[in-house]
């Protein structure tokens, strides 16, 4: 029964997330924040990539990179989603204190919530990663995919940034502060430490230690492999030594990591969100705004 | 029977967020309460008196700090996810709402988390949307309502839900007479429909407390003064009759209270007109003639007088110290 009205929530949060991020009033502006924001940022990195490297795009770093950044999108997007979220409910709805006192469970109307946030941004990724390949070349072939790792790579890994991103909107919750500076944080050590645009082997030994218990280092790793094999496999094993830090790594290993982490975290963001609830109730902070 | 409320003890404190910067604040000292099922009771207090704190508590926003409340006869400490299954809460004077909703929308999303058939749901919309003049606002998203048709909406909002039990922070708060009224009549009709439900309001209009309320409690400063019937209430300050004048020219209002039989004694002071208005509680009326003397003796002019029963504006003002201006 309670996860019946659990789904429930779900699919109301969902339709009411659905209505304000696909404005379809003004279906301009959704194309344009849907599809050519992404774009266009990643174009500022191939922009730099070029001309730091003279406009080399057939090497398989090239495709390293432009994968990373279009993936980072994501659990940029995600960190921040839920987040917003519980902002955007309290400061700019007011609703917060409304949807806080309905008999339904807080966690699962914010999972709704995100998640037509993240649909969107899965979907600017694929058109990323396709303009990647329709026109930069990027070595994507579909031949060559290995969808049984993409399957498992997508269905953890974007598991394991929700719940992460859960996580710190919980913390949201508890500050009735913008915890943007804490996500702001977390996204900046994933950017530089998670293999994003260059791989963990650029980093001090020290860095790499930390890399290597990051989920997201893994992810990306999974997630390249099942994409572009023959370009990770050149990266990771044609050169003298492995680029991308994790070459011994089997994919099974990756997907337990990646399947352990999402455990973890989404027991870290309930035990979050229950506590920030009892701290909020108890400081009275539910109908709060930053303007107090 | 189980009382729709009741607190035991019930006190709040809030603690200043750094320990130097100010002194905690007590917003409920010690409160004792009964709200039986089938009331429509009001708080009727100045600002700041805790009436905010108390509904907040009641419905599962805010814990206390120390002592009991309980809603439908359940913990709001440990019972709380019970407790929202029966009752809904409206604040006046806010502008919420999901701005790219329409109306009806909005009121349906709403619903939907109280577990309403849609179909149920949006005829009951329909219904109340009506019984407020806001049909025409159906299908108008909620950012261009103004702000008398948004809280109207969170009124309906309040009611669509079908609560047991409904939490009015001042819903008239703001709204011009007609809407106010519908406010008031819907109600008041709502109980009459639905005879064991319960309606707990705030309030700062004596009028709506006292033609409105079954009963009312009278806080201040945390602690509930007299908590009884419009009537007994006014009864209570029986003896007393008010005596009003609006004079001219006065030139030392404050000398007037000292007068016998004068129980309490409010002046405010129209600047424009050079008017004052004097207004006595008198226990009794043997010092009438004497202040009207004085009065004149000050060379002031009386442009009007009045001697009126008690109302319950007496009575708060006899109880708080204090006018609701
Ligand atoms: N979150 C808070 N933190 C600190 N003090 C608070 C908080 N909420 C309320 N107070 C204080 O508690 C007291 C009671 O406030 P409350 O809002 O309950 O009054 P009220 O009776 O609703 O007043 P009003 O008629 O102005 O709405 C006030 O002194 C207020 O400053
Ligand atoms: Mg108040």
């Amino acid at each position: 029964m309670a996860v019946m009205n659990d789904l429930r929530t779900m699919k109301n949060a969902a339709w009411l997330g659905w209505q304000m991020e696909a404005n379809w009033a003004d279906p301009f502006l959704f194309a344009t924040y849907s599809i050519v924001k992404p774009i266009s940022a990643t174009l500022i990195l191939v922009f730099m990539y070029m001309v730091v490297t003279g406009g080399n795009t057939d090497n398989p770093y090239f495709s390293y990179m432009f994968v990373g950044n279009a993936l980072y999108m994501y659990v940029a997007e995600v960190l921040f989603g839920v987040t917003w979220v519980i902002h955007d409910d309290r400061e700019h709805y007011m609703t917060l204190k409304q949807v806080y006192i309905a008999p339904i469970n807080f966690y699962a109307y914010i999972l709704g919530r995100s998640a037509i946030k993240i649909a969107i941004t899965t979907a600017g990724v694929i058109i990323t990663l396709v303009f990647g390949v329709l026109v930069l070349g990027v070595d994507i072939f579909l031949d060559d995919v290995d969808w049984l790792l993409l399957l498992g790579s997508v269905v953890l890994g974007m598991g394991c940034i929700c719940v992460l991103g859960l996580a710190l909107g919980g913390i949201t919750f508890l500050t009735a502060r913008h915890s943007i500076g804490i996500n702001e944080g977390v996204a900046g050590v994933f950017y530089v430490m998670s293999g994003i645009i260059f791989p963990i082997t650029a980093l001090p030994a020290w860095a790499q230690s930390i890399s290597k218990v990051l989920p997201i280092t893994y992810w990306m790793d999974s997630m390249r492999r099942a994409v572009m094999p023959d370009a990770m496999a050149e990266l990771s094993t044609a050169a003298a030594t492995d680029v991308t830090g994790l070459g011994g790594v089997s994919d099974l290993y990756i997907m337990v990591y990646l399947a352990i982490s999402t455990a973890v975290f989404f027991a870290l963001s309930l035990g979050v969100f229950r506590f920030a609830d009892g701290v909020a109730r108890r400081k009275g902070k539910i109908d709060w705004t930053t303007a107090y | 029977m189980e009382a729709a409320v009741e607190t035991k003890s019930l006190s709040r404190v809030f603690e200043p967020k750094k320990k130097k910067e100010g002194k905690s604040v007590t917003a409920l000292d010690s409160v004792d309460l009964r709200i039986e099922g089938g009331e429509l009771f009001g708080l009727l207090g100045p600002n700041g008196a805790g009436k905010t704190t108390l509904l907040k508590i009641l419905s599962t926003l805010l814990l206390p700090t120390s002592g009991k409340a309980y809603v439908a006869g359940l913990d709001v400490e440990s019972q709380f996810s019970a407790i929202r299954q029966k009752i809904n809460m409206v604040s006046g004077g806010e502008i919420s709402g999901y701005g790219l909703l329409t109306v009806k929308e909005n009121l349906w999303m709403f619903s939907q988390f109280y577990g309403i058939k849609s179909k149920v749901a949006l005829q009951r919309i329909d219904e109340m949307l009506k019984d407020f003049g806001l049909s025409e606002k159906k299908d108008a998203k909620v950012r261009t309502l103004s702000t008398g048709e948004r809280q109207k909406m969170n009124v309906i909002r309040g009611f669509i839900t079908d609560p047991d039990i409904i939490f009015l922070d001042e819903p008239t708060l703001g709204l011009d007479v007609n809407a106010s009224r519908v406010i008031r009549s819907y109600m008041i009709d709502w109980l009459k429909d639905h005879p064991t439900k319960t309606v707990v309001l705030t309030t700062h209009y004596m009028v709506e407390a006292d033609e409105l309320c079954d009963r009312i409690a009278i806080i201040d400063n945390g602690r509930i003064l007299a908590c009884d019937t419009p009537e007994r209430l006014k009864k209570m300050v029986k003896m007393n009759t008010t005596l009003s004048m609006d004079v001219t020219r006065l030139k030392d209002a404050a000398v007037l209270g000292s007068f016998s039989g004068v129980e309490n004694f409010t002046f405010t002071e129209d600047g424009d007109k050079g008017l004052t208005r004097l207004r006595f509680v008198m226990r009794d009326e043997s010092g009438v003639s004497d202040i009207i003397s004085a009065v004149l003796s000050q060379g002031s002019r009386i442009e009007s007088l009045q001697k009126t029963e008690p109302t319950l504006e007496d009575v708060f003002i006899k109880m708080v110290g204090k006018g609701l201006e």
